[in-house]
């Protein structure tokens, strides 16, 4: 066995946070530095395993087993394809960034950071990670939910007590009670596979990658994927289960909706993906069109919705549901060419979504108001974060040299495959998503500043510098580079078909 | 007859007694403002005689002791340390209790009733267990109206006693018509009498029902679950957290027994496990939605302990080995679990004197440990990894499944969705909501070191169960083995 790489990245998280629980409460700069310095480390670790991952082989690497209950067949079964290595780096990132936009600021009229209570902040924030990094990485179902289901509980304690006090009770509630009904009854398919499967071949077990042979008959296939899919789909946002992210990610803080919607609905498209598709191949192609019809309406209806938003939080929240029913729409595709594209875009959405709320957030804090019409002149302002965000706003549209385009096109390209028509309809989306980011960064970023904002408006800390270069660099890195990543998704790909019988 | 055997099946027991005489003799000696040293004598004895018994103690192959009383098995042995446990906690919670803490009577009460329980969780024989139920449950009657000033202990203890005792006759009733029937009141001898027919399936049904109401009693189901909530809101907070606990699970250790032992036969158990399938659905959904509109803590605890109940009978339902097992491993975690919840509860009313949720506001500023063994507490029980209530829950939904009960189980997490929505608004309280002059840094809520010690120990024990699950799986399993 080679060193541990995976479980020194997953468990990382959880010892800061046990760190920071343990430190006195008062000493807020310390927790700080704890938890900037632990999220370094996991960032250098994942970008590690991103450039030690061999391109050149399809399946999984850096696996690790270690016995946990043999009675049930549960065993801490940790490996990551070429899907699941881009989004550790991704939470890597995210991570990071996240940290240092709750940093806060010196200056008195801004509000940013987290000013209450940071240890605790930071403590659940990096449960959350824990539980996310394990998703990435578990090959083992039980395990798989079990940090699924870490992943939704702090959530709620984030965003009601350091969230929008408008409407952080009711947002939080409500995303916790859909993640939590999305996560049962997954769960419920679940069991249900570990026990045909132990019908099929008579071996008690949860790992995965011998569901993958278990042969389920059609006829269970058909009738469990739906449940399996869309109960993990909620986490990502599929249209009629989508209405808790828009109201999540404009209660959450800005850090955890950078990590909400950078990383966490990632979780649940790859685990809709992993224990849905892969396990379930003959039930995901006899319900394409159901998931490709949702997802269709979720880019489109998505991109209208965040066209009309006055807030301008909202607006990206819902850019964001129709740029994850781009990723949904890749995978019901069922062909090499969009789930590559699905690939590439939950990283390029992760980074462009938690770029988008670093931004509103700053402005945010120093103007107190998100109304669009109400903001304006902020690049005289803040000139740094103007840019991030016009780069955000151009891997959004999916301009070419930035990741954005490199990731939509092979989606438009698998789905033209299978119905050209659905193409056409979903290419609206580009148009309308093109519309509002113009706009809105005229409006925000350009023309006069109202009065009541001269003066009060300082330029960003070094640390949002910092943090929004980071994920510009990626952007671009892949935009105009694609080599850097497409290869590595193509090798999860090519697994993937094999299981989908190279249809 | 007494062989080393039938010395070990019953050492739990015997050591329990020896720590009751200690409390007993040393008790006078000790002056009035010394007197909860008797909770540490109780606690740390209980603590020794689980050890004792754990090293000394274990079984082997089942085997039946004291001339067919008893049997010595790993499921009886397991459900012993987990009363055991909890008795020691329960103990380490009264310490501080006004009306407790410094009467030696209460703690000898407590000891009295766990040898009943403990008793409970071994009886192979209707009468052995008949005497063993009431020895449990006499003492906790006294407990329950303990506080003879409050007119709400004095209902609590009263009404206990009045349900109790009409319930446990109608079960006896049961029992005695077993005897008439088919001369034996062996339990491993009745399932080979119902196998060749000795009892009508009509009069077998109907036994069934009467000793199902003494169950239920104990376990608290729907609809013998009417005693629960205003018991445990009156009763001492210690003894109402016992009562949910300790006692809950001996009441399952004999369905158990019973039921997976004497009516396991097909004609028989295909009605009996749709009666409480239904009573399972049920209290799932009574006690979860009932425990929606609950602004008494307590209360609250109490109509969602009614639907774990309906949770630990999908185990039962399931009739399989992964059933039992899972059926114990619930009710491990769950005792851990809800004695936490029971102890915060009482420590915070300790410290302030009040016992509605939204007291609870600004608790986790006050005390930022007690804000996250509530939140270890609640979540367990709303069964979120990586505490002893996700797994748990697990465990018996994966039950339910293998044996096709799959609305069942679809119920039950569609309920644990409402559950999740009454235990999140109480962790509300405690980490968003703030005193009315948001000066909590004035208000600590002190711990004393009983219920630090026992508090600590709780959520240990619950993160523990929800992390390295492997041991307490093999143990129920373990039990769950012997009873097929």
């Amino acid at each position: 066995m080679t060193f541990p790489v995976l479980s020194i990245i997953t468990f990382t998280p959880l010892v800061a946070a046990l760190i920071l629980l343990l430190m006195p409460v008062n000493r807020k700069n310390e927790a700080r530095v704890v938890a900037l310095a632990s999220a370094t480390f996991a960032l250098i670790l994942s970008l590690w395993v991103y450039f030690n991952y061999d391109q050149s082989i399809a399946g999984y690497q850096f696996v690790e087993k270690y016995e946990w209950l043999p009675a049930l067949g549960i065993s801490l079964h940790f490996g990551v394809d070429g899907i699941g290595a881009p989004l550790v780096l991704l939470t890597g990132v995210v991570m990071f960034t996240g940290v240092l936009i709750s940093w806060g600021d010196d200056n008195p009229h801004v509000m940013a950071g987290i000013q209450d209570r940071p240890r605790e902040f930071f403590a659940f924030l990096f449960i959350l990670a824990w539980g996310v990094l394990g998703v990435f990485v578990s090959l083992d179902l039980f395990m798989l939910i079990f940090f699924y289901e870490i992943a939704v509980f702090p959530m709620y304690l984030l965003i009601v007590i350091w969230g929008w006090s408008v409407t952080r009770e009711y947002a939080a509630m409500k995303l916790t009670l859909y993640l939590l009904i999305g996560s049962v009854v997954s769960l419920v398919g679940a069991l249900a596979m570990y026990f045909a499967q132990y019908q099929n071949t008579g071996v008690l077990t949860f790992n995965m990658l011998t569901m993958e042979s278990a042969r389920f008959s059609p006829s269970f296939q058909i009738i469990w994927f739906l449940p399996v899919f869309l109960g993990f789909a909620v986490l990502g946002g599929i249209w009629p289960l989508h209405n808790w992210s828009p109201d999540g990610h404009v209660a959450a803080p800005t850090a955890v909706s950078m990590f909400h919607a950078g990383v966490l609905m990632k979780l649940g498209a790859f685990a809709a993906l992993r224990v849905g598709i892969m396990l379930l191949p003959e039930g995901a192609k006899y319900w394409q069109w159901l998931i490709m019809a949702f997802a269709a309406i979720a880019v489109v209806y998505g991109a209208y919705i965040a066209f009309v938003q006055k807030d301008f939080k909202y607006m990206v929240g819902f850019s964001s549901v129709s740029h994850m029913g781009l990723v949904m729409l890749g995978f019901s595709t069922l062909n090499a060419d969009g789930l590559l594209g699905s690939g590439l875009q939950m990283f390029s959405h992760g980074a462009m979504t938690a770029l988008f709320f670093a931004v509103v957030g700053m402005i945010y804090d120093r103007a107190h108001t998100r109304q669009i019409p109400e903001l304006g002149g902020m690049s005289k302002a803040m000139p740094f974060a103007t840019v991030g965000f016009i780069i955000g706003g151009l891997v959004s549209m999916g301009m070419p040299l930035f990741s954005g385009f490199i990731a939509e096109f092979p989606i438009f390209m698998g789905v033209w495959q299978v119905h050209w028509f659905v193409a056409v309809i979903c290419s609206i989306s580009i148009v309308i998503t093109a519309a509002y980011i113009m706009r809105n960064i005229r409006q925000v970023f350009f023309g006069d500043m109202p009065e009541k904002f001269e003066g009060h408006i300082t330029d960003i800390t070094i640390l949002d510098k910092v943090a929004i270069t980071t994920l510009c660099i990626f952007m671009i890195v892949i935009g105009a580079y694609p080599k850097f990543m497409a290869p590595m998704v193509q090798t999860g790909v090519e697994y993937i078909m094999r299981l989908l019988g190279g249809s | 007859m007494f062989t080393s055997i039938s010395f070990a099946s019953i050492l739990p027991e015997i050591l329990i007694l020896i720590v009751g005489m200690l409390v007993l003799i040393i008790e006078p000696f000790w002056k009035e403002e010394k007197r909860r040293n008797v909770g540490w004598l109780t606690a740390g004895g209980l603590f020794a005689a689980m050890l004792i018994s754990f090293l000394a103690g274990q079984p082997g192959a089942p085997t039946s002791a004291l001339g067919g009383m008893i049997r010595f098995d790993w499921l009886g042995f397991f459900f012993k340390m987990l009363f055991m446990f909890a008795g020691a906690a329960t103990a380490l919670l009264m310490m501080d209790h006004e009306q407790l803490g410094k009467r030696g009577e209460a703690y000898l009460l407590l000891l009295a009733s766990l040898i009943g329980m403990n008793l409970m969780a071994v009886s192979s024989d209707l009468i052995m267990l008949f005497l063993a139920i009431e020895t449990a449950s006499i003492p906790l009657y006294a407990l329950a109206g303990f506080m003879l000033g409050d007119d709400k202990s004095t209902e609590a203890g009263f009404k206990y006693l009045l349900f109790g005792i009409l319930t446990t006759t109608i079960m006896l009733y049961g029992f005695s018509l077993i005897f008439g029937f088919s001369g034996t009141t062996d339990i491993y001898q009745l399932a080979e009498m119902f196998r060749v027919g000795a009892i009508a399936p009509l009069a077998a049904f109907g036994i069934l029902a009467l000793i199902l109401v003494g169950i239920g009693f104990k376990v608290a189901f729907v609809p013998f679950h009417f005693w629960a909530p205003d018991v445990y809101e009156g009763s001492p907070t210690p003894v109402a957290g016992f009562l949910s606990t300790a006692s809950k699970a001996a009441g399952y250790a004999v369905l158990l027994r019973l039921f997976f032992i004497a009516f396991p036969e097909p004609s028989l158990s295909a009605s009996w496990t749709t009666t409480l399938a239904i009573i399972a659905a049920i209290s799932m959904i009574v006690g979860n939605l009932l425990a929606l509109p609950q602004t008494n803590i307590k209360r609250l605890l109490a109509y969602s302990s009614i639907a774990h109940t309906g949770y630990t009978l999908i185990g039962v339902v399931a009739l399989t080995q992964l059933g039992a097992a899972s059926v114990v491993f619930y009710l491990a975690a769950y005792i851990l679990t809800n004695l936490l919840a029971f102890g915060i509860a009482m420590a915070f009313s300790k410290a302030t004197g009040l016992e509605n949720i939204q007291d609870y506001a600004g608790m986790s500023r006050r005390s930022p440990w007690l804000g996250l063994m509530m939140l270890t507490a609640f979540l367990s029980l709303t069964g979120m990894p990586p505490f002893g209530g996700f797994v748990a829950k697990v465990v018996v939904f994966a039950a339910g499944i293998q044996a096709g009960y799959v609305w069942l189980v679809v119920l039950g997490v569609i309920t644990s969705v409402i559950g999740a929505y009454y235990y999140l608004n109480a962790l509300k309280f405690v980490y968003l909501y703030r005193m009315p002059n948001q000066d909590e840094e004035n208000h600590p809520i002190p711990l004393s070191r009983p219920y630090a010690i026992a508090l600590v120990a709780l959520t240990l024990g619950v993160i523990l169960i929800g992390t390295i699950f492997a041991p307490w799986f093999n143990w129920s399993d373990a039990g769950a083995l012997n009873l097929f």
